[in-house]
């Protein structure tokens, strides 16, 4: 397929980890942002392959793993109310609420449908008039736009019953909060190219000149995130800090203001409770005042909830780069993918699910000061 | 589900007043909604997300990155500091 084999070419891979060998004279520590690149560095055993002076740090950025518990819990409570309908993206099926999860709910009789698109619960909504139907929005900037756009052509063709559970979250918010934590470790970072395709890319320069970091917009196959890595490594050598676009193919400076517009109008930003790692000022968006209508949590007046997360689990540290998920104790052992505890280990994107598939039990070699000769990259 | 992929429009039509096409990422094909990037037109490529296009993707940029790839290592031979190469910077062999 165009667009992604010749970026998996091991070739050119060799060629940029051997100028990552070459230029990376110091420890460095990259967080890369986005739990999609983070699947893609386990997987293609990226990490592995780098000098042993660049370490990765797995960011928070994977929606699944930190939609707050007591969303999941709504979203479980709605989702058992006879006469609804609830549509959700698959990968959330097997997040555990505090006490179950939507798989188990719909094996109790709830209708949980698992939607590719948010416009087919849409489609749900107009074949279903005399039921209720929840779409579970969650997601980053990249996910937003497709959820605005099914609220705003529901309100549009006055589908009055559909409705949605939002809880988006925010990168630049959550660069803000890892930089100002005392135990960031942080030095720079591989920002999300597919929040930055919608985005722009206006977000970090703010964000770079403040904390003294370098931010790459990178891709997601091998060749985009060795680029993202070499560009970071490179500033860091030289002491740099600018925002740079490893990834133009796909982000444009500007983004896309198509999708900014219709944000702007169908959501505002929020205060949002990431899971695991606690509220982060204005960094979520929820449905605008004028979306009223379409908010399942004001449709659907759900009680106060009271959340438990279950103690073994460790996924706040993880998430905020503080451990690697090899070493939390549950990891493996009392929770697998079948059996996660924690959202992290349920989506492949949660960097728990992606040590545990790729087999990432053990440290990461450190023999690895000169490029091997295979790649594993293609 | 943060995944977007590269998808090439096949073919476009209105639907309830929406631009929709027929998008093939490699042989799936899927329904993708283009009210976000009017202008893609049969034969584009773009990044699709949960069923919409987001952003165009750019030949230009693609090979402009590919053949910096390409170059790597060859343009600091050629450009690069003679002074730190001749002092025994950790330079490895290009081909
Ligand atoms: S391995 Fe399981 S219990 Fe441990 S942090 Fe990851 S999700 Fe939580």
């Amino acid at each position: 397929m165009k667009y992604i084999e010749e970026f998996q070419n091991p070739e050119l891979a060799r060629r940029l980890l051997d100028d990552i060998h070459t230029t990376a004279t110091r420890p460095w520590a990259l967080m890369e942002v986005c739990g999609g690149q983070t699947h893609s560095i386990i997987r293609h055993g990226i990490d592995q392959l780098l000098p042993e002076q660049v370490e990765l740090i797995h960011g928070p950025g994977c929606p699944v793993c930190v939609t707050p518990l007591e969303v999941i819990d709504k979203a479980l409570e709605i989702a058992s109310r006879p006469g609804v309908i609830f549509c959700s993206f698959g990968d959330m099926l097997r997040v555990p609420g505090s006490g179950r999860d939507l798989f188990q709910v719909k094996s109790e009789g709830a209708d949980v449908r698992v939607v590719y698109s948010p416009l087919d619960a849409l489609r749900i909504a107009q074949q279903n008039p005399d039921r209720d139907v929840v779409f579970f929005g969650i997601g980053f900037e990249t996910t937003a736009p497709p959820n605005a756009m099914t609220v705003y052509q529901a309100r549009k063709l006055k589908i009055r019953n559909f409705s949605m559970l939002v809880s988006h979250v925010l990168v630049p918010p959550a660069i803000e909060a890892i930089m100002t934590s005392p135990d960031c470790r942080v030095q720079a970072f591989l920002a999300a190219g597919h929040v930055c395709s919608v985005m722009g890319i206006s977000e970090y320069p703010p964000l770079a000149d403040r904390f003294k970091v370098p931010i790459v917009v990178t891709g997601f196959e091998p060749l985009d995130i060795l680029e993202g890595v070499r560009r970071a490594v490179r500033q860091l050598e030289r002491g740099e800090h600018t925002v740079e676009n490893a990834y133009p193919r796909a982000v444009r400076p500007e983004g896309n203001p198509a999708a900014q517009t219709m944000l702007q109008d169908v959501f505002e930003v929020t205060d949002r409770a990431w899971r695991g790692i606690g509220v982060i000022p204005h960094s979520g968006w929820k449905l605008s005042d004028r979306y009223r209508d379409y908010d399942a949590e004001h449709r659907f007046a759900v009680g106060a909830i009271t959340t438990q997360e279950p103690a073994a689990c460790r996924s706040g540290e993880v998430l905020q780069g503080l451990l690697k998920p090899h070493q939390c104790e549950a990891f493996g052992t009392t929770c697998t993918p079948r059996n996660p505890l924690g959202a992290t280990m349920v989506s492949s994107e949660g960097a728990c699910a992606a040590y545990y598939l790729y087999r990432r039990l053990g440290t990461p070699t450190s023999s690895t000061t000169a490029p091997r000769e295979t790649t594993p990259v293609a | 589900m943060c995944l977007a992929v590269p998808g090439r429009v096949m073919e476009i039509e209105e639907r309830d007043g929406t631009r929709m096409a027929t998008v093939d990422f490699g042989g799936v094909v899927k329904d993708v909604c283009l009210e976000y990037l009017p202008d893609l037109a049969v034969g584009d490529y773009a990044i699709v997300h949960v069923g919409f296009a987001l952003q165009r993707l750019d030949e230009e940029s693609a090979k402009r990155t590919l053949a910096l790839f390409e170059n790597l290592g060859l343009l600091e031979e050629e450009f690069g500091d003679p002074w730190q190469q001749a002092a025994g910077a950790p330079q490895e062999a290009h081909k």
